[in-house]
């Protein structure tokens, strides 16, 4: 059975203006690591809010372990919640912060004390326990924050940007550390971040949110390989987007007419004859070689700029319809191309991706908020 | 000389480091000489007069009971403000009613009306037949020690909720969100985290309660039961004002009240952040239950109550014989400055005139000091020392104040009873402007300033550019609490001048019947001085709204 299901929950502010959440259903399952990935203003904190029942839903329902919570408070529904900001009491140490929970919910001394001390060895700051907030370091804090989340014995764990605060390096050290910790408990998370590589280092699924709904749900791979809409595309990972119409479909797949008559083949078969469309390729998806070469999907351009990335190269080409892709290539692995070379670039019909050119236009939809 | 050019030499003038030196030392010595020296020296000056009091026990008895009334008083009334004022403070904050901005809006009218109205209106409510007391025909609460605790209480209660509701806005629900998440319902919530949060906004409330009540004088004279010298509740104004400013009881109990009044805000300042609220003992299905909305309905039923039934009401009481004074032709009376009437105008023009005087002082002699504590111009530990000095008049009661600076110009006859009123209401009203405008000026970024600078702007274009339209609203502000402040002032006025009356002091004498005045008279009066209170309030929010406008 689902840990946490959401069901056609709509959110609304500003007397209906702004619709924070529309029409959003999930299920996220027992002891899954599940993250809400989006711009900012795409709702991702408010689902979460909604999920602890710090605000009430306008529409829909939200179910924990099957049961209804739409009208419980969010002291009852078991939860642990970790804010962005960590919210430490600032007037308590570590130790109150940490034993507040089973202090409010009248545990005996023994077991306040006992849990107490676990959890601030798990995160391994029992010998902070006596500092006071403001002597810690973001990354002390964030730690003294998730103890304190999980000291009171919730199941479901809520983290809203936990590590949105804290320098790249912490950042690096702490995702991880955090999904070690929910999977030795066997917890069930809920993680908001609008970091993709975040989302993707450390969940088993993602929900993809933007204005307010959900785009789509899989794995890390199911989204970064098969993106079912063109912001997904772009949002995960990076692309590049080539317009074009749908010159001729056949069982193998179709072809495609780009800007200036270029021609490509891709496996997409279910668009239509005539069809405007977007071609997404990612830049690492193509293989490029100096001069003209005679392959599949060839398409010839220039090296327009170069940049060294450390593991890989960057290249971005004019090709001779004047649209420009982006090419990575790793940096050991082929020789260097220069800026004005004149270069081949080509990709793999199934790596590509073919999505119905937006009603509102390509460059709306690629807007992150 | 045209605006450019006087402009032009002011910058000229402001750019030598000797004028600016002298602008700051001459508002510092104003300090000094005019606010904070008069009154020690006023008590040393009489001192040898304090030692008659221990030769008279019963007067002595008499004098440390009103000291222990006053203290007393102060403490208990400031305790049930808070208790009081801290669940109306949080309806408002808190609430989504559309109907709040209303109960906001009303919650300061008792803190708006001119304290001389407040004691009068109380006094119609609860002690006079034509009040509540013709319910239960008899009088309910007769003037006395009950009467002046609700006047305290009445008067202290919106600036408990002001300080509360300001807090609460300010505060980062973050946390209380935080506690509910770990288990804590509501009431918990808010007990252990929120309040304990709170706690320096609480501390505040507090000592300005105190303060208030330990000063107030004009309406308290009017409710304590004074019959023929006797008062059925003697606190320390009261018996100033029985005794006589000059008898060596009213020095003893001045300076007192100074000392012990010092002391004693020293302390809460010292020892109240470190006052720890009780947190870690929990009662969660008590508290469990207290949360619940039925508990929480009753608790706002109750908070509204009490606060239209024993705040609100009473205070607008004085409305009615206002209306019934319109049309009973007292009026007429008055407009014709007949009998007693001349010598209200008087008084009148007299309070209005030299509040206007007190409110320009201030804000020219007490813009340098603003700026001194703001920016920290004499170091750091200098500006902090101004910084606390300058509160002193504001927790000393206004009386003993008032008796104190009498008691030192007194020593300088030549000097006419006018410029006495208006030194002891610059002394009264100073601490209220120079506060409002050094924190707004602590506000504004250094950045604005080095940026001004580094453009060219001379100290005066500074100051006229940048400082002064970003602290215009504070600047009006400080000044409009002066001048209400000063027309208000009656306690430092009874001390201080022997033969001028402020309108509020006229009052007092024709409620206490030592001028002969009707009930419509002392209504009308009081009427005139609320209408015209509210007028300058409003001339003023307009004249400010409008400045901001135009930005």
């Amino acid at each position: 059975m689902p840990e946490v299901k959401v069901e056609n929950v709509s959110k609304k502010f500003g007397q209906g203006k702004i619709v924070a959440v529309d029409n959003v259903s999930l299920q996220i399952r027992d002891k899954e690591y599940f993250s809400l990935l989006g711009p900012s203003g795409c709702g991702k904190t408010t689902l979460l809010r909604l999920i602890a029942g710090l605000i009430q839903p306008d529409e829909g329902n939200i179910y924990i372990e099957g049961k209804l919570v739409n009208n419980v408070p969010p002291e009852d529904r078991g939860i642990g919640f970790v804010f962005q900001t960590y919210a430490l009491f600032p007037h308590m140490d570590v130790w109150d912060n940490v034993t507040y929970g089973p202090r409010v919910k009248a545990w005996n001394t023994q077991q306040s004390n006992k849990i107490g001390r676990e959890m601030l060895e798990m995160v391994r700051l029992y010998e902070r326990a006596k500092a006071l907030p403001h002597e810690l370091s973001g990354g002390m804090m964030q730690r003294v924050a998730v103890a304190r989340a999980l000291s009171a014995g919730a199941k479901l764990l809520l983290l809203d940007e936990p590590l949105g605060a804290l320098d790249a390096k912490i950042r690096l050290e702490l995702r991880y550390e955090i999904r070690r910790l929910v999977k030795d408990l066997e917890l069930t998370a809920i993680h908001v971040t609008h970091d993709q590589a975040e989302a993707m280092a450390i969940s088993d699924r993602i929900a993809i949110m933007r204005k307010g709904r959900v785009l789509q749900v899989g794995t890390p791979q199911e989204l970064y390989m098969n993106p079912q809409e063109i912001f997904v595309a772009n949002f995960v990972g990076e692309a590049n987007f080539l317009e074009g119409y749908v010159e001729s479909v056949n069982e193998t797949g179709a072809v495609l007419e780009l800007r200036g008559r270029l021609h490509v083949k891709v496996l997409d078969k279910n668009k239509n004859l005539g069809e405007k469309v977007v071609l997404a390729v990612r830049p690492e998806a193509f293989e490029v070689w100096k001069g003209h070469r005679k392959v599949q999907n060839a398409l010839s351009g220039q090296v327009e700029r170069f940049r060294f990335e450390g593991t890989n190269v960057r290249y971005e080409i004019r090709l001779e319809n004047q649209d420009l892709v982006v090419v990575t290539r790793p940096t050991l692995a082929v020789e260097w191309l220069d800026v004005g070379e004149k270069v081949t670039v080509s990709f793999p019909p199934d790596k590509s991706f073919v999505f119905t050119y937006p009603s509102k236009g390509l460059r709306e939809e690629l807007i992150a908020e | 000389m045209s605006r450019f050019g006087l402009f032009k030499f002011l910058d000229r003038v402001s750019s030598k480091p000797a004028v600016r030196y002298v602008t700051y030392s001459i508002s510092v010595v104003f300090f000094f000489m005019l606010i904070l020296i008069p009154p020690i020296l006023g008590i040393l000056f009489k001192w040898n007069q304090v030692g008659q009091i221990f030769e008279d026990p019963s007067l002595q008895a008499r004098a440390l009971g009103a000291i222990y009334a006053s203290f007393g008083m102060a403490l208990f009334v400031s305790l049930i403000d808070v208790v009081a004022g801290l669940p109306l403070a949080w309806f408002i904050a808190r609430g989504k009613s559309k109907w709040l901005n209303a109960l906001d809006t009303l919650v300061d009218i008792p803190f708006i009306l001119p304290t001389v109205a407040l004691g009068y209106s109380m006094l119609l409510f609860w002690s006079q037949p034509q009040g509540v007391s013709s319910l239960f025909g008899t009088i309910l609460i007769s003037p006395g020690w009950l009467l002046v605790l609700l006047l305290h209480f009445v008067f202290s209660f919106p600036i408990v909720v002001r300080v509360m509701v300001g807090a609460l806005l300010d505060y980062q629900i973050v946390y209380e969100e935080a506690s509910r998440t770990l288990g804590a319902p509501p009431l918990t919530a808010d007990r252990t985290v929120t309040l304990s949060i709170l706690k320096p906004s609480l501390v505040s409330s507090f000592i300005l309660a105190f303060a208030r009540s330990l000063s107030e004088t004009g309406a308290t004279v009017m409710v304590a039961g004074i019959v023929e010298s006797k008062a059925a509740f003697e606190n320390g104004p009261v018996f100033i004002f029985l005794t006589g400013k000059n008898s060596a009881a009213a020095v003893f109990v001045s300076f007192v009240l100074i000392a012990v009044a010092s002391l004693i805000f020293a302390v809460i300042t010292v020892l109240g952040p470190r006052l720890k609220l009780p947190t870690k003992k929990v009662w969660p299905v008590f508290e469990r239950r207290l949360s619940g909305e039925g508990f929480a309905f009753s608790r706002s039923v109750v908070t509204l109550l009490l606060f239209f039934f024993v705040v609100l009401l009473p205070s607008l009481f004085v409305a009615l014989p206002t209306v019934s004074a319109i049309t009973n032709g007292t009026f007429a009376q008055a407009l014709s400055s007949a009998g007693i009437w001349q010598g209200y105008w008087q008084s009148l023009i007299l309070s209005y005139f030299v509040g206007a005087v007190v409110t320009l002082i201030n804000t020219f002699l007490g813009l340098p000091m603003a700026v001194l504590i703001a920016r920290k111009r004499v170091g750091a530990l200098t500006s902090t020392i101004l910084d606390v000095l300058i509160n002193v008049p504001l927790i000393v009661p206004s009386i003993a104040l008032g008796a104190s600076m009498s008691f030192f110009w007194s020593n300088f006859a030549f000097i006419p009873e006018t410029a006495l009123l208006v030194f002891a209401h610059i002394a009264i009203t100073y601490p209220y402007f120079v506060r409002a405008m050094s924190s707004a000026i602590e506000r504004i970024s250094m950045d604005l300033e080095e940026a001004s600078r580094i453009l060219g702007a001379k100290p005066f274009t500074l100051f006229r550019t940048i400082i002064l339209p970003l602290t215009k609203y504070s600047l009006f502000a400080g000044a409009l609490i002066v001048f209400t402040r000063s027309v208000d002032e009656t306690g430092a006025t009874l001390a201080v001048v022997s033969t001028l009356k402020t309108a509020p002091v006229l009052l007092v004498d024709w409620v206490k019947g030592t001028v002969k005045a009707t009930a419509s008279d002392v209504g009308l009066g009081i009427g005139f001085l609320v209408i015209l209170s509210f007028a300058v309030l409003l001339v003023m929010r307009l004249v400010v709204r409008g400045k901001e406008r135009r930005y």
